[in-house]
């Protein structure tokens, strides 16, 4: 009889739960669809609610000279925050312009934390932080070559994700807009030809301002959203970690329930089979 | 002079990976830590025996918040 009441749970809570519909990068899988970056929170103590209320497996961390006064000054280490928090780190090389850069950075990050996964980010531009798209590729070619699993944060270019998966890498992680700058998905069409150019697990990694746009991304076919900025720096990121959350679960089950075309004009949802004669006006 | 995280130091050619994080207060099994030499990654095990030369440049990293 237990049984019985124990399957009939799930109508009752339509979202999918961890394990059902995972993500899966490079034979990993995880439960949750969002990725959140570390960057911009005003304190570790924010972060790890943060990450609580968000339910995401895989976090970015960036790599930089280590401050042995503020270690020593109790302020703690962000590793021992994340790995209380049991989430997977995954490196970034952010601030590297050269290829060369970014493949000792990442080199360095396997290193420090024991992965060989690496969020590749290579930039070209200092206003647009957009990413400087040779250079990436090079550096892919060479971290795939070398053992990395390569997640590479790039521009929407449905042909350079092609590129990007014909040299190896894990996944494609284009930008919806550039980093930080919340202005959401500027050229969803361009998201949804990645999505027909590349069978790899699609990330979208930049530009998220609101829940509406995480929602807008996984409609448009991604497997992921990555968010920092649009949490770390919201006048509540806990709140809004809880908002990205249910955002990226609503857009995924919109996306995995196949939406109704649109259409110019009206149809009817109601029937005219069985209207009354109400005689005349 | 040799250079720990682009500050001139008191490290002394001669001295190793592992004499550096000691002077900057870290275990030599301290987590998360990285370390380069002019530019090359050094291997945590290679820490205790890589030996600096005049005008290394040493570079000890660990993780920072970032996107």
């Amino acid at each position: 009889m237990t049984d019985a009441i124990e399957t009939r749970t799930p109508d009752r809570n339509p979202m999918p739960a961890a394990g059902e519909d995972p993500l899966t990068i490079a034979g990993r899988a995880f439960g949750s669809r969002l990725l959140l970056g570390t960057g911009g929170f005003t304190s570790h103590q924010l972060l790890e609610d943060a990450i609580e209320a968000s339910a995401t497996e895989l976090v970015t961390v960036a790599l930089r000279r280590i401050d042995p006064a503020g270690l020593r000054a109790g302020r703690g280490s962000l590793i021992d925050v994340l790995s209380g928090a049991g989430v997977e780190i995954l490196p970034n090389t952010a601030g590297c312009h050269t290829a060369r850069d970014a493949v000792l950075t990442a080199k360095l990050a396997r290193e420090a934390f024991a992965t060989d996964w690496v969020k590749l980010e290579v930039i070209g531009d200092e206003d647009t932080l957009l990413p400087d798209s040779p250079e990436l590729l090079l550096a892919a070619e060479q971290l795939v070559d070398d053992g990395f699993v390569v997640l590479p944060y790039m521009t929407d270019d449905p042909v350079l994700a092609r590129r990007l998966a014909d040299v190896g890498c894990a996944a494609v992680m284009p930008l919806g807009s550039p980093i930080g700058s919340g202005m959401g998905i500027r050229n969803p069409y361009n998201i949804a030809l990645i999505r027909e150019a590349v069978d790899l697990p699609l990330v979208l990694d930049a530009g998220i301002g609101t829940a509406s746009d995480a929602a807008l991304a996984m409609e448009l076919g991604c497997d992921a959203v990555l968010a920092a900025s649009a949490i770390s720096r919201a006048q509540d990121p806990v709140r809004m970690a809880r908002a990205m959350r249910a955002a990226v679960q609503a857009g995924r089950l919109a996306r995995t329930a196949g939406r109704i075309p649109r259409r110019h004009y009206a149809t009817p949802s109601t029937t005219m089979d069985g209207m009354a004669d109400l005689g005349p006006a | 002079m040799i250079a720990v995280n682009g500050q001139s130091s008191d490290v002394r050619a001669g001295e190793t990976v592992a004499g550096v994080l000691v002077r900057l207060g870290l275990r030599a099994d301290t987590a998360g830590v990285a370390v380069a030499v002019d530019g090359e990654v050094v291997p945590r095990g290679e820490w205790p025996s890589f030996v600096l030369a005049e005008d290394a440049r040493v570079e000890v990293l660990t993780a920072m918040q970032g996107g």
